[in-house]
């Protein structure tokens, strides 16, 4: 295994990242984690891309600022906190550990995620988890306290994606929920029109036993931004999932 | 990729061109160093009344001459000069930036209900279309586009931009896919007023280009963007279309949204869809065009490239990231993400 097992010495680094690119950034952020520490504060954060990307082990990283563009990519391990919105795919393709954005995110939003957790305290953009995956024990979850835009979920494989509409009006107005879905679910706070779902989608009761499995995540979402979990969890939920498992299989394929 | 910004003081209070400057170099990972430019208005109140011609000779000894007749021939020119430009290490000036003030004579045209604009359009495309070393890169009343091939900072520098003062500003930073980068080829693109940058590619362009043909609009600078301010041009100045009619013509509703549209929306937004057929834009972009009066911007109807629009007292701003905004307005106000296909605008105040 690469990396290093964080915690193990502790204590906090702090790096003022004014001005500094990325690549000087992600330097400083890895020889902080290699050496040991636990928590690594980033300062006057202001559009630097890739942030934490690739990074393993259990270092935690507080991102004060507007972090750029796939901002934990291929991430495996860590914890970024991030105060401030972020720009296009935080989580992208990553792999585990957590990313929590005190704010908004762009669009492509946990792309292709194959593992860990991403928590958007506010709303995203356009194709919030399109392509999410999941494979044997890693299972990736995407949840969304204000809105999300058109394509939500699209082409998705796997994972879980919530989204709660805090703060008033539907959580999802916009079209193209689930275009392409062929595993994974999607659960959204409130009734969603059913001409937004996308090609492949389909509506699936909502129960007892659903509300069970989403009721560690959303507890987990509610402690994240000091809400009531509870309150939260109480609501009607649309579910979303695969209408097949092969959306496509007669456009590609003879049988 | 690319990367946009444009930024407008609503109470026309002037801007130099650090800030800008800076900005598009925050996003340089959107470029690839082959095409950067700024266009600004505001920039010569003491020839506000002349068209600006910005043009790029191969050579001025060889290919002015014919521009100068030209101009001539359908009007005066009040001043010239060449662009003042400071040579930087790694860009390599191709061309002579040169800038004419010209005044149309009106009695040239006066079938037109604007004869002056017609009269510059046609220069602009006799220019442009004759291949003899000259192209015009900008042709409105106080404005400039200032644009060639190289990183931001460094065209910046070239012209030094900093030395400039205006109330609306754009700015793009160039990563071209399709065509090879070259001058003419870099961002923003203008005709009259209007002024154009992009960030992704007209699919549609050879529809879109054969449509503005048929007006009189020549494209001839090799890349997708230039269509676009010849169809705004088109559906604002001469169809008088309002400037969100003219983005739902460019970008405008799914047919599945139309119909379910209450009855007059779904009247309007057909007779849009079947009037303009052919200016509709396909593929991903995002845009702002601006003219001397305001500055808007817009995405392609299923969002595929970014845009972020930020205000700060009397400024708007819209750019590609949220950063670059920050970068010129740490204290920026409100922050947001405009939705598909739906314009953010602002007016200059009056």
């Amino acid at each position: 295994m690469g990396g290093t097992m964080g915690g193990t010495m502790g204590g906090t680094i702090r790096i003022d990242a004014a001005e500094m690119d990325y690549t000087t950034l992600n330097r400083k952020i890895r020889s902080a984690a290699a050496g040991g520490v636990s928590e690594v504060i980033l300062d006057h954060v202001l559009g630097q891309r890739f942030i934490a990307d690739g990074l393993r082990g259990t270092v935690r990283l507080i991102i004060n600022g507007v972090p750029g563009g796939d901002l934990g990519m291929f991430m495996s391990g860590p914890t970024c906190i991030v105060h401030g919105n972020a720009d296009h795919a935080p989580g992208n393709t990553m792999d585990g550990g957590m990313i929590v954005i005190h704010g908004s995110a762009g669009d492509a939003v946990a792309h292709s995620m194959r593992g860990g957790k991403v928590l958007v305290r506010d709303d995203i953009g356009y194709r919030g988890g399109i392509h999410m995956k999941e494979y044997q024990e890693k299972s990736p979850v995407l949840m969304v306290g204000g809105n999300a835009r058109a394509y939500l979920g699209e082409y998705m494989a796997g994972g879980l994606i919530i989204v709660f509409g805090i703060g008033g009006g539907a959580a999802v107005t916009e079209r193209g929920i689930g275009s392409g879905i062929h595993g994974g679910e999607i659960y959204i706070r409130g009734p969603v029109e059913d001409r937004l779902l996308g090609v492949g989608a389909k509506k699936k009761p909502f129960g007892a036993a659903e509300r069970k499995r989403i009721a560690p995540f959303v507890q987990e979402f509610a402690s994240h931004f000091d809400m009531d979990g509870k309150a939260l969890l109480d609501g009607d939920y649309t579910r979303i999932g695969p209408a097949s498992a092969r959306p496509f299989a007669s456009k590609y394929t003879w049988e | 990729m690319c990367g946009i910004i444009g930024v407008m003081d609503r109470g026309r209070k002037e801007m130099d061109g650090t800030q800008i400057r800076r900005a598009l170099a925050q996003m340089n990972e959107r470029g690839s160093g082959e095409g950067a430019g700024y266009a600004v208005y505001g920039c010569y109140p003491e020839y506000r009344d002349c068209y600006a011609l910005h043009v790029f000779f191969d050579n001025i000894h060889e290919n002015k001459q014919a521009v100068d007749d030209l101009l001539g021939q359908w009007g005066r020119i009040v001043h010239e000069g060449q662009i003042p430009t400071y040579d930087q290490p790694n860009l390599r000036k191709i061309h002579a930036p040169w800038r004419y003030f010209f005044k149309p004579e009106k009695s040239l045209m006066s079938w037109s209900p604007s004869p002056e604009d017609d009269i510059v359009t046609h220069v602009v495309m006799r220019i442009n279309t004759d291949h003899r070393g000259a192209l015009v890169i900008s042709s409105g009343k106080n404005m400039g586009v200032f644009k060639a091939s190289g990183w931001p900072e460094e065209v910046a520098d070239f012209y030094r931009i900093q030395d400039y003062r205006g109330y609306l500003w754009l700015g793009h930073n160039r990563y071209p896919t399709n065509t090879p980068g070259w001058w003419g080829g870099a961002h923003p693109f203008n005709l009259l007023g209007w002024s154009v940058v992009h960030n992704g590619e007209i699919t549609s362009y050879g529809t879109n280009q054969r449509y503005i043909q048929s007006y009189g609009y020549h494209c001839t600078m090799f890349t997708d963007t230039e269509v676009v301010a010849y169809l705004i041009d088109l559906l604002v100045r001469k169809h008088r279309l309002p400037e969100e009619l003219a983005v739902r013509a460019l970008a405008p509703p799914f047919w599945d949204e139309i119909d379910v549209m209450g009855e007059r929306e779904r009247k309007l937004n057909t007779a849009l869809r079947l009037t303009y057929g052919p200016a509709l834009m396909n593929g991903p972009f995002a845009i702002v065009v601006a003219n001397p009066s305001m500055m808007m911007g817009f995405t392609d109807r299923i969002k595929l490239r970014p845009l972020v629009a930020g205000e700060c007292g009397d400024r708007l701003y819209i750019s590609s990231e949220e950063a670059a905004i920050r970068r010129m307005e740490p204290s920026v106000e409100r922050i947001w993400m405009p939705r598909a296909g739906e314009p953010v605008i602002g007016r200059v105040n009056g």
